[in-house]
């Protein structure tokens, strides 16, 4: 794991969740890898899932639809609006997964871009629920993903094993 | 008696904003009922309250030091509200080394 450690905050019985990292990359680049659909599919995951922007238009105004398929064909999408892109500083959009049995489960996400000494980059980003048992859900169903993922690691260590 | 969600359950104690507070007052150090009052600007009875509440969860431990009783965080009990998280921070986690990666690559294109 990197150096650069994820904080996330959380506070309970609150919408919001608080995600912040730092980079060893200038903010031009990190800013890049948020706003180039190729480069930004790379790194977005989940491991083991295969990730496509249907449509990514980086601009105050845009709309943006990712993809993402696991091995067993299975396909989630999920989608928003860009509401504001300030060059190398600031993108406020909002983000809803499109599998959900109602739709309007929305988040508000503020990412902002800060330049560092030393040529490295903070990350910080805020995301806003529409409820508290929204963002609960948002978190426990990346607790889930995360016991899979620890599954599929094992997978891949067993079949290694097998060879 | 029934209790109250709140007076079992770390996650309900801590969802009250002051309760925090008084956490965050005595994560550096132990502290009285007096010092906590001087610190947060609260009066002696909405300390007291607030801090009854947390030793019920346990998330505080007392003991007496004369006539005074000292209060200090008990670490372990927050446990819960940390592995509550943890996963979700792992997906994060993977997710920003993976940027970092692709970073890397980006920089030796750039040279």
């Amino acid at each position: 794991m990197s150096k650069n450690k994820t904080s996330i905050t959380a506070e309970p019985g609150k919408q919001e969740l608080f995600i912040t990292r730092e980079f060893d990359a200038s903010r031009e680049l990190v800013f890049r890898a948020y706003t180039d659909p190729e480069i930004y599919a790379q790194w977005l995951g989940p491991n083991g899932l295969e990730t496509w922007f249907e449509v990514f238009e980086p601009v105050s105004g845009g709309k943006y639809k990712f993809v993402q398929k696991d091995k067993d064909g299975n396909e989630f999408s999920f989608h928003g609006v860009t509401h504001e892109v300030l060059l190398n500083e600031r993108i406020i959009g909002t983000f809803e997964f499109d599998g959900l049995p109602e739709s309007g489960h929305v988040v508000l996400e503020t990412t902002q871009f800060e330049a560092l000494p030393g040529n490295r980059t903070r990350v910080s980003s805020q995301s806003v629920f529409r409820s508290v048992a929204d963002r609960d859900g948002m978190v426990q169903s990346g607790m889930e993903h995360g016991v899979v993922e620890g599954y599929e690691r094992l997978d891949d260590i067993l079949e290694k094993l097998r060879k | 008696m029934a209790r109250t969600p709140t007076t079992h359950d770390p996650f309900n104690a801590v969802a009250e904003p002051k309760r925090r507070k008084v956490l965050e007052a005595l994560g550096t150090q132990e502290r009285s009922v007096n010092e906590l009052v001087e610190l947060l600007g609260w009066n002696q009875p909405s300390v007291s309250k607030h801090l009854g509440v947390l030793k019920q969860v346990g998330l505080v431990s007392e003991r007496r030091v004369g006539r005074q009783r000292m209060y200090r965080v008990n670490a372990e009990r927050l446990r819960p509200i940390y592995d509550w998280v943890a996963p979700f921070e792992r997906i994060w986690n993977e997710r920003f080394d993976r940027l970092d990666e692709v970073l890397k690559e980006m920089q030796k294109k750039e040279k």
